[in-house]
């Protein structure tokens, strides 16, 4: 006889990884068997529902805390709330305090203002709070005149954009909203990768984007001055790439800046003609990798388009810049195909055919919007239709975010998926029992994966995935494979061998990329993938 | 080597402490913001005052200019229902904001009723009471008639007050004369012994001291008065008695020649010295001039007046004119009289926030390490409580300064956005009112103000036309 406890507390405020971290402990105490604390999205009560837990969403919003367990019996369910709400009195308190400027029994800074104010050494500004307070931050830091990287999503682009006036007059970066990866003087903001320096400036409006380009550059050898994140919807018509076009003119300027990757999902095409002049204006060698477009901007001399993450990344390591300088210590031998990007697939270790065919459909399940992208337009250039969350054509939008469709690509970064709720590349948990799902389809054949490395990831996605993949396997011996797409750099903290090779021992197909891991899926169900590589994803489909 | 950003990259973190933690490990420096979501029902007009920013900020620097520019000075003493408009003998003012009969908390009903006494409306507190409930007298806060008073804050027409004048704006302000400490006034006391001393004052104290103030050189500078009384370990607002002590330095002279009988000179002189919160007053016309000199710049969200009226907590700003935003009047957590406990506590009550308001009292308790056992007992925490309000401020005094902190500014200007966003009340200490009528004042100590004033007035201020 189990006994669960179920309480609400209204207007109760912790961030979504304190949360996920609090949950976790608990289902680790002695006796318990599920645990929750989470904020009362509609996404999470219905993931609770799922575990059992029945909450009343009425007169519920992201500001209200739900807190469940169940244990063996009441008695002991009692007992674990109160564990629970000891974790979470606990928790939050791993801060150290605030800058200088206080002093002993000083509260630490309950604002960016004050903070700046107590150590007017700062400079940059790192948020991650609720969408909607967010309008308020990003005025405030700017006003202090700090920089900002907003790794939150959730202001209307009609506020972004002028939020990026503000900050373009002030000559300050506003990296975001929803960006999701920086990386500043070697530092890396959100999720970053341990990447090597040296000569390729990034600008990109995309985190994983960014994260998949400078991953493949450091397996080639080749490094990055800076990547600065300019957000998901710079490059809208209504932000008018504000902030990639500063990105560029500070790269312009920047001595250790050699040559230039701009990166997007399909952009405004009145924006990226704008970016091409403002890349060809840098007057450096500039590559455009705007996945999924079809029809490129007219390019000024220097400027080059690449339809695909892979492709900018093949033509940064061998740019013409380049020529001249030692050939970059290539990892991978086979030769591109004559699509127009020099180098395509030598950035990339290739798997070129999976060991078996196990017929079916495609599954892609993603924590990084872009790499999602990037697969989903490779795999919907050969079958046609992909159902997808952020589907590339309006009318291949999933009815129901739970349900395939046939061939499925889902992100779960996507905002509906992850309001409340700490970002995939840090809790899997909704991916995970989406792949348990998936994976036991008899009508799968393939489910792909990303794996996301580097800061801010979860530590250790292998040893969180391996096992599920070895028991899906195990239960489809013959029906089902598993591709993953790892995404990461030699220096991550997570140690991209280690966790290459006990994702692979647990059976999955492994490769660096996702375009690559795409072309694989497909020839592991059996679609007569073509393995070329490069610029063939970018032909497939227009703009949501 | 500069970097990209033109200097060494220093991160502030505010949201998910992951990402502060992965920076560290990258040997990035890192500051972290304790964040909160907004108080209650001021997320959205946050957001919509987010849009404006700029706009805000440069009406708070116009209204921080004003205060800074502020000289409050005494210019006399004059009879209340001359100088302050519309105070006709049937009109008494209170202290906070607009409030009813029935509405009146103990210690405001007392002093009404004293006040009718005293000024002959009502032949016994009886007939007072009688009076005030059926509707026979007219009520309005002293605020509003560019006054302000301590506690209960009644002021009535043949009451002397002091005349403030900001020699920067002309803007003057009116006090009443301070009664001392115990069975007075101001907390609702109205026996014989009150009402003696409230026509003595009337009729000797007022007089002797308006002979003593025309004999000065040039006007009582309040800002430089109250600047050296910080110096010397008041805050304003609880501890005076270095206000009190200076004043009556600058008056010595003039009280010894003044052409008055020497029985009430000296009277006088003795009251002031028995009262170490005589200066009390005086800092509160001071700072009901300087707060004035920032009310109605268009767009500001610089607090212009806090004050209690012992139900409610009023509060209004720059931008909000004349507009009062309430909550319900805190109880205060202090040291008590022997003999009196909380129990006998009426809530916070009084317009004796304005010295807060403009940066001192509470919010300048560094200075005043003699009474820090209203804030927690030690020099530190004073110091702390005050270090607190530059994160809620818009800027630092250039009058007011604090030894404790290196001569550092007082706090000043309270932004109410910052309020609401950070979750930081101002601090406030005040003294404490038996919650009966008749019995006086029964302890000090810190109140918080209710944080629905200020969210209140930051969603008008949201609301009202941009410039």
């Amino acid at each position: 006889m189990t006994g669960s406890r179920v309480e609400v507390r209204r207007g109760t405020y912790h961030d979504s990884v304190t949360l996920m971290q609090v949950s976790r402990q608990a289902e680790e105490l002695p006796g318990v068997e599920a645990a929750a604390a989470v904020a009362a999205t509609p996404v999470n009560l219905e993931l609770l529902a799922r575990q059992g837990f029945a909450v009343d969403p009425a007169g519920l919003g992201p500001s209200d805390l739900v807190l469940c367990v169940r244990a063996a019996d009441d008695a002991a369910a009692g007992q674990a709330m109160e564990q629970v709400e000891a974790l979470l009195a606990g928790a939050g308190q791993g801060g150290t305090g605030g800058g200088a400027g206080g002093g002993p029994g000083v509260a630490p800074p309950r604002s960016l203002r004050a903070a700046a104010r107590r150590d007017p050494g700062l400079n940059l500004a790192v948020l991650s709070v609720p969408g909607r307070h967010l309008g308020y931050e990003i005025a405030e830091a700017l006003q202090a005149g700090l920089h900002v990287f907003c790794f939150s999503d959730g202001l209307d682009p009609a506020t972004e954009a002028a939020c990026k006036r503000v900050a373009a007059e002030r000559g300050l970066l506003l990296m975001g909203p929803d960006c999701g990866t920086a990386i500043i003087d070697g530092v890396g903001l959100g999720f970053a990768n341990a990447v090597r320096r040296g000569p390729v400036g990034v600008v990109g409006a995309s985190g994983t984007g960014i994260q998949e380009v400078t991953c493949l550059l450091d397996a080639a050898g080749v490094g990055i001055s800076h990547a600065v994140g300019v957000g998901g919807r710079d490059l809208s018509p209504e932000v008018g790439g504000i902030m990639t076009l500063r990105a560029l003119e500070l790269l312009a300027a920047d001595d250790a800046t050699e040559r230039l990757v701009v990166i997007s999902k399909p952009p405004d095409p009145g924006v990226a003609r704008r970016v091409a002049d403002a890349a060809a204006a840098t007057g450096k060698p500039a590559v455009l990798a705007f996945p999924g477009l079809s029809d490129p901007p007219p390019l000024p001399p220097g400027v080059r388009f690449a339809g695909s993450l892979e492709a900018a990344a093949a033509w940064a390591v061998g740019s013409p810049a380049a020529e001249g300088a030692p050939e970059p210590h290539l990892p991978a031998p086979s030769p591109p195909e004559g699509d127009g990007s020099p180098a395509a697939e030598t950035v990339v270790p290739v798997v070129h055919s999976p060991p078996a065919v196990t017929p079916g459909v495609i599954r892609g399940l993603f924590s990084g919007g872009t790499l999602c992208y990037e697969a989903m337009a490779v795999v919907a250039g050969v079958v046609g239709r992909v159902a997808s969350n952020i589907p590339l054509r309006p009318e291949w939008r999933l009815a129901d975010l739970h349900r395939s469709e046939g061939h499925t690509f889902v992100d779960f970064g996507d905002d509906a998926m992850t309001e409340g709720r700490a970002h995939p590349m840090i809790d899997p948990g909704l991916r995970n029992e989406r792949f348990r799902r998936e994976a036991a389809d008899p009508a799968t054949g393939v489910v792909l994966l990303d794996v996301v490395l580097g800061y801010g990831a979860h530590p250790d996605p292998a040893g969180e995935l391996g096992p599920l993949i070895d028991r899906a396997l195990a239960e489809r011996p013959v029906g089902l494979s598993v591709v993953v797409s790892l995404c990461g750099a030699a220096g991550d903290p997570q140690g991209l061998d280690g966790q290459a090779a006990a994702l692979r021992e647990a059976g999955a197909l492994v490769t660096r990329s996702s375009a690559q891991a795409a072309r694989l899926a497909l020839a592991a169900a059996g679609l007569g993938a073509p393995i070329a590589p490069g610029g063939s994803g970018g032909h497939a489909g227009g703009r949501r | 080597m500069s970097g990209l950003l033109g200097r060494p990259l220093k991160v502030v973190n505010a949201g998910v402490e992951l990402f502060a933690g992965e920076l560290e490990r990258q040997q990035a420096e890192v500051a972290r913001v304790e964040w909160r979501p907004p108080a209650d029902g001021a997320g959205e007009a946050l957001e919509r005052l987010a849009t404006r920013a700029a706009e805000t900020a440069a009406a708070n620097d116009r209204a921080v200019v004003a205060m800074q520019a502020a000289e409050p000075r005494v210019v006399g003493i004059g009879r209340a229902g001359d100088l302050l408009p519309g105070l006709d003998e049937r009109t008494l003012l209170h202290a906070g904001p607009p409030i009813d009969w029935d509405g009146m908390c103990g210690p405001l009903r007392g002093a009404i009723i004293g006040a009718a006494v005293h000024e002959g409306i009502a032949a016994d507190p009886e007939e007072a009471a009688r009076l005030a409930g059926r509707g026979g007298l007219r009520f309005g806060p002293c605020h509003e008639r560019g006054a302000v008073g301590p506690m209960a804050g009644v002021v009535s027409a043949s009451m002397p007050v002091w005349v403030v004048e900001d020699g920067a704006s002309g803007n003057r302000a009116f006090c009443t004369l301070n009664e001392g400490l115990g069975k007075v006034l101001r907390y609702g006391a109205y026996d014989a012994e009150v009402l003696d001393r409230l026509a003595w004052m009337r009729d000797v104290l007022a007089r002797v001291l308006t002979a003593a103030l025309e004999r000065l050189p040039e006007p009582l500078d309040l800002r430089a008065l109250i600047a050296q009384a910080l110096q010397m370990g008041d805050e304003g607002h609880n501890r005076n008695r270095a206000g009190t002590s200076l004043l009556l330095r600058a008056l010595l002279p003039a009280l010894l020649t003044v052409e008055e009988p020497t029985a009430d000179v000296v009277a006088a002189a003795e009251f002031i010295s028995g009262n170490d919160h005589f200066f009390l007053n005086l800092a509160m016309a001071a700072g009901k001039a300087t707060a004035d000199a920032a009310a109605g710049t268009a767009g500001s969200s610089i607090v212009t007046a806090m004050a209690r009226n012992g139900t409610e907590f009023g509060v209004r700003l720059a931008g909000t004119g004349d507009r009062w935003f309430t909550g319900p009047a805190g109880v205060v957590d202090g040291l008590y009289l022997p003999g009196f406990g909380p129990e006998d506590a009426n809530r916070d009550i009084g317009d004796s926030t304005i010295t807060e308001t403009i940066g001192i009292g509470g919010m300048a308790m560094a200075a005043a390490p003699a009474i820090v056992r209203f804030v927690g007992g030690s020099p530190e925490d004073a110091v702390a409580a005050t270090l607190a309000m530059y994160d809620i401020t818009w800027a630092e005094s250039s009058s007011y300064q604090l030894p404790t902190l290196g001569f550092r500014g007082t706090p000043l200007g309270i932004d109410a956005r910052e309020v609401v966003h950070s979750g930081v009340l101002p601090t406030v200490n005040t003294g404490i009112a038996h919650k009966d009528p008749g019995v006086g004042q029964v302890g000090a100590g810190l109140v918080e103000p209710p944080m629905e004033a200020f969210v209140a007035a930051t969603r008008a201020l949201a609301d009202s036309p941009t410039a």
